[in-house]
């Protein structure tokens, strides 16, 4: 079994002053290879706190969360991470930074090169090697952020918020690569998003999740995806099952943060 | 005549630069605002115009354009200056430049002083009636004698001669100072004096090449006469001199006023003899009348119109000599700004700015002087190299005790007084540098021995503060644990440790390096750490879920996320160091710019002080501009991650 399987995850915070913030709130989820997870919902629901657990950069206070059938107990290769900001070495080159997990198993460098070149071309930065990297556009350094990750041939591809900085049209071409690599390397993939549309466009499920304590609302299996892979996404977007569903969530959100901005007063 | 050049290119460069500037202004494009959207950038015209006015200012403030261009002016103003000085104590008996009569006003004073004594007595609780009678006849009798030195009658026909005489002297004086080939030299006398002055030399520095090429060869101002006017006036005050002393001995005094003072002074001796131990004060009244009494008798004081011709003479005198100056007046009003040359004694100085800020052509002819390795300061030149044996530096850096821990004995000499070498001994010879190799040029000197502590103390900082500032970055423990004893030492300005870690550890090399390094070990610490816990956590996290441990995340995401902040680090440690060391050698030691400095303070040779003040600057700016430069080319993606 090459499933990520969650079982009673909870995390709770305890802020210097001395609150605690319940983050996250008896999570049960199966995630099978292969599928393409988005998460949605509001700010401070937990997505961020789930990507990281998933990584292995913190552990969660109870219940366990493994991949491959091996607890996670940290970071390890075999999950990828994209950030939002990129978190490229500005101090190296793109190909340096792609190379970067390579370099640091000491892996062959002609082979590694090689590889090098093969991701650059499939993240459509050809003849970028030497270009270093403070020099290139957000979505730029998102490809060689994806680039960097995928090069380490990971079973899972962790991306919290990748798109959110960029401008609308860069971003769309970027969710267009995000589908092509998805389906050529047939990975397992959690996205988390703050928009709707990037979220019911790429998942092949959906998580919207509610804050306090973090949880998961509700749970979408959803066929745009696959059709995304044929079809031009704006045409998607047109599809009125499509805007439906939108609706539908963007209501399900505004009431989540209503009842937030309620809880407070 | 480099000064002459010099001073004609900054005029012309001055002048040209401004007509360009003005040119260039009118083909400029124009914004509402401040008219050239460019303002400020490019204009290297007005930089060429900047450091002229700079250098302009140098050359006059420093009279080198005087000497530049009226090269004997000084040697002339120095006899005018003698003239001066002689006339000064005559010129002062007559309302010249004074208001009133030296006599007038020596007699105001006196009588301003007797009478104060003459309040005090009246009205002194600690006095009898008696005493107060007695006492204030004292002051009377001293009153009157002045009457006896102003009245014309009672001058003595002697004195009368005597002033005749002078005044005939001067009178004579003006008569020959007039005359062209006054003062009537012979020839002797003139191949004597210009002998005199070819091996007095000229003013400042400029016989560079000279003899030794000794540093000390600075004159100041050249004293004997070099021209046929600076005779005249150097004559003139070599005879005003005799003249104002057979005044000066001259006094005025008559029978009757030597007999009255005589009476006064012996009534108030006995007077005071026959006082009790108890009558003090009225005795120490007595006395200070009879202190006022004797100021009158030694006071050159006249009747009002015995000097009258005198003062006539003394006024042609001073008329013909200003005459003579000629356009020696207007040089030393225009190009000796702040002060003049002044003479008292045999000796003329230069007064004003004139000795603080030494001529340029002075200075470079004196760094020329202290650049050449075979004189350089106190016996070491500024920067030369020398021929070191590779095995002396071997010898220095391997420690001796490499020999002592090898197993075996040293060679001891045998009965024949033969001593064998063997493998120990070998080795020992080694590590003491006790043997021949090839020779490879070391520089040497202050500015070199400046250059390398600075360079030591900043390396050493560099390799211990760099790692622990970036290991206090990211661990509480060591930051916790060195915090304490980096805020106790750091926040003291170096220099106040300079004294205890002299002393300590010695005023060569050591104790400096020592306390650059305290210096720079601070300043490293603190960018190093800023630098390390600066990293954003996201960095990190890529990294290792990358696959890189713990260490390589240290070397290759931490060290060179830091790089930016080190670098800048060190560009302040190195301002900091030099500031430090300059001082640190003015406190002690033997070589190295700061002490050149200092020594040159001491004997007041203010060319050397501005040629360390120039070094020093120039190699500031080169360290800057060198990490400028490297900072530029090893992080250029700084402030854009
Ligand atoms: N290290 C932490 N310490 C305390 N509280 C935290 C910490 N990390 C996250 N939280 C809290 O947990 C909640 C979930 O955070 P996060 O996962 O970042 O939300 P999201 O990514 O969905 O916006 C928030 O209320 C946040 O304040
Ligand atoms: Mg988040």
């Amino acid at each position: 079994m090459s499933d990520l399987i969650s079982q009673n995850l909870n995390m709770i915070f305890k802020t210097p002053k001395g609150d605690t913030v319940h983050a996250l709130k008896d999570l049960n989820f199966t995630l099978k290879k292969g599928e393409l997870l988005t998460v949605l919902g509001p700010s401070g629901c937990g997505k961020t706190t789930l990507l990281n657990i998933t990584a292995g950069f913190i552990r969660p206070t109870s219940g366990s969360i493994t991949l491959n059938d091996k607890e996670i107990d940290g970071p390890g290769v075999e999950r990828g991470m994209v950030f939002q900001q990129g978190a490229l070495f500005e101090w190296l080159t793109v190909a340096e930074n792609v190379n970067f997990g390579l370099r640091m198993k000491k892996e062959d460098p002609i082979e590694t090169q090689k590889k090098v070149d093969e991701w650059l071309e499939i993240v459509g930065l050809k003849g970028f090697g030497n270009t270093p990297t403070y020099q290139l556009s957000g979505g730029m350094q998102q490809r060689v952020a994806l680039a960097r990750c995928l090069i380490n041939d990971p079973d899972l591809i962790l991306m919290d918020e990748p798109l959110g900085a960029l401008d609308a049209l860069t971003r769309e071409k970027m969710q267009s690569l995000v589908l092509k690599i998805w389906k050529e390397t047939g990975k397992t993939i959690i996205l988390i998003t703050h928009s709707v549309e990037e979220a019911l466009l790429l998942g092949e499920r959906l998580y919207v999740m509610a804050p306090r304590p973090g949880r998961i609302h509700k749970e979408y299996n959803l066929p745009f995806a696959s059709m995304g892979l044929k079809e031009d996404l704006r045409e998607i977007k047109k599809n009125k099952d499509f805007s439906q569903k939108r609706e539908e969530i963007l209501e399900m959100i505004w009431n989540m943060e209503e009842e937030i901005m309620g809880k407070e007063n | 005549m480099i000064t002459q050049i010099v001073t004609f290119l900054i005029f012309f460069a001055v002048i040209g630069c401004i007509l360009y500037g003005r040119r260039l202004i009118k083909t400029e494009k124009v914004d509402a605002v401040f008219g050239n959207p460019e303002r400020a950038l490019g204009g290297t015209h007005w930089i060429i115009v900047g450091s002229s006015f700079l250098l302009l200012i140098w050359l006059y403030y420093s009279w080198d354009i005087a000497k530049g261009f009226y090269p004997k002016s000084a040697n002339e103003l120095c006899q005018v200056a003698k003239v001066n000085d002689s006339l000064l104590g005559l010129k002062y008996q007559f309302p010249i430049e004074e208001r009133e009569f030296k006599s007038t006003s020596q007699i105001k004073k006196e009588n301003k002083n007797l009478r104060i004594i003459q309040n005090e007595i009246q009205n002194s609780e600690k006095l009898n009636n008696q005493q107060k009678t007695i006492l204030i006849s004292f002051i009377s009798k001293t009153n009157q004698l002045i009457p006896l030195l102003t009245n014309e009658d009672l001058i003595e026909n002697v004195t009368k001669q005597k002033i005749n005489d002078i005044t005939g002297k001067i009178n004579l004086l003006t008569e020959n100072f007039q005359k062209p080939d006054y003062p009537f030299e012979t020839e002797q006398e003139l191949s004597q004096r210009l002998r005199a002055v070819d091996e007095e030399g000229g003013w400042g520095i400029t016989k560079v090449d000279a003899g030794s090429g000794s540093i000390e060869n600075t004159l100041e101002v050249p004293l004997v006469p070099a021209t046929e006017r600076g005779v005249k006036f150097h004559a003139a005050a070599k005879e005003l001199n005799l003249i104002s002393d057979e005044f000066f001995k001259l006094r005025n005094h008559n029978p009757q006023f030597k007999n009255r003072i005589k009476e006064l002074k012996n009534e108030i001796k006995s007077y005071r003899k026959d006082l009790s131990d108890n009558e003090e004060i009225a005795s120490t009244y007595a006395k200070n009348i009879v202190k006022i009494a004797r100021r009158i008798e030694f006071a050159s004081i006249y009747p009002p119109n015995a000097l009258d011709n005198m003062q006539a003479a003394i006024i042609k005198f001073e008329n013909a000599q200003k005459n003579a100056q000629g356009g020696l007046r207007f040089i030393d009003m225009f190009l000796f700004p702040a002060g003049t040359i002044v003479a008292s004694g045999p000796s003329c100085s230069e007064q004003g700015s004139g000795r603080w800020l030494p001529k340029p052509s002075d200075t470079l002819n004196k760094f020329i002087l202290m650049s050449k390795p075979s004189v350089g300061y106190k016996d070491i030149p500024l920067l030369w190299i020398q021929m070191v044996d590779v095995s002396k530096m071997i010898g220095f850096i391997l420690p001796d005790w490499i020999a002592d821990i090898l197993p075996g004995e040293y060679p001891v000499h045998t009965k024949d007084g033969i001593v064998k070498q063997n493998f120990k001994g070998g080795v020992l010879k080694i590590v003491t540098g006790d043997f021949n190799l090839f020779k490879v040029p070391v520089p040497y000197g202050h500015i070199w021995d400046s250059f390398l502590r600075v360079f030591l103390g900043l390396i050493f900082g560099i390799l211990i503060g760099v790692p622990l500032g970036l290991f206090m970055g990211l661990n509480r423990f060591a930051k916790g644990f060195f915090d304490p004893l980096i805020e106790l030492y750091r926040p003291v300005p170096p220099l106040a440790w300079a004294p205890l870690i002299i002393s300590v550890l010695g005023i060569d090399n050591t104790g400096k390096v020592f306390l650059l390094f305290m210096v720079s070990l601070s300043i490293m610490i603190i960018s190093a750490r800023a630098g390390a816990s600066g990293t954003q956590l996201s960095k990190i996290h890529a990294a290792h879920s990358l696959g890189a441990s713990k260490k390589q995340i240290l070397r290759y995401v931490i060290f060179p996320n830091s790089l930016p902040e080190i670098l800048t680090g060190i560009r302040v440690a190195v301002g900091m160091c030099w500031g430090t060391l300059v001082a640190a050698e003015f406190l002690a030691g033997t070589t190295g710019i700061g002490f050149v400095e200092n020594v040159a303070k001491k004997y007041f040779q203010y060319e050397v002080i501005w040629i360390t003040i120039f070094i020093m600057g120039l190699l500031g700016l080169l360290f800057d501009i060198t990490l400028r430069k490297i900072i530029n080319k090893t992080i250029p993606w700084r402030g854009k991650g």
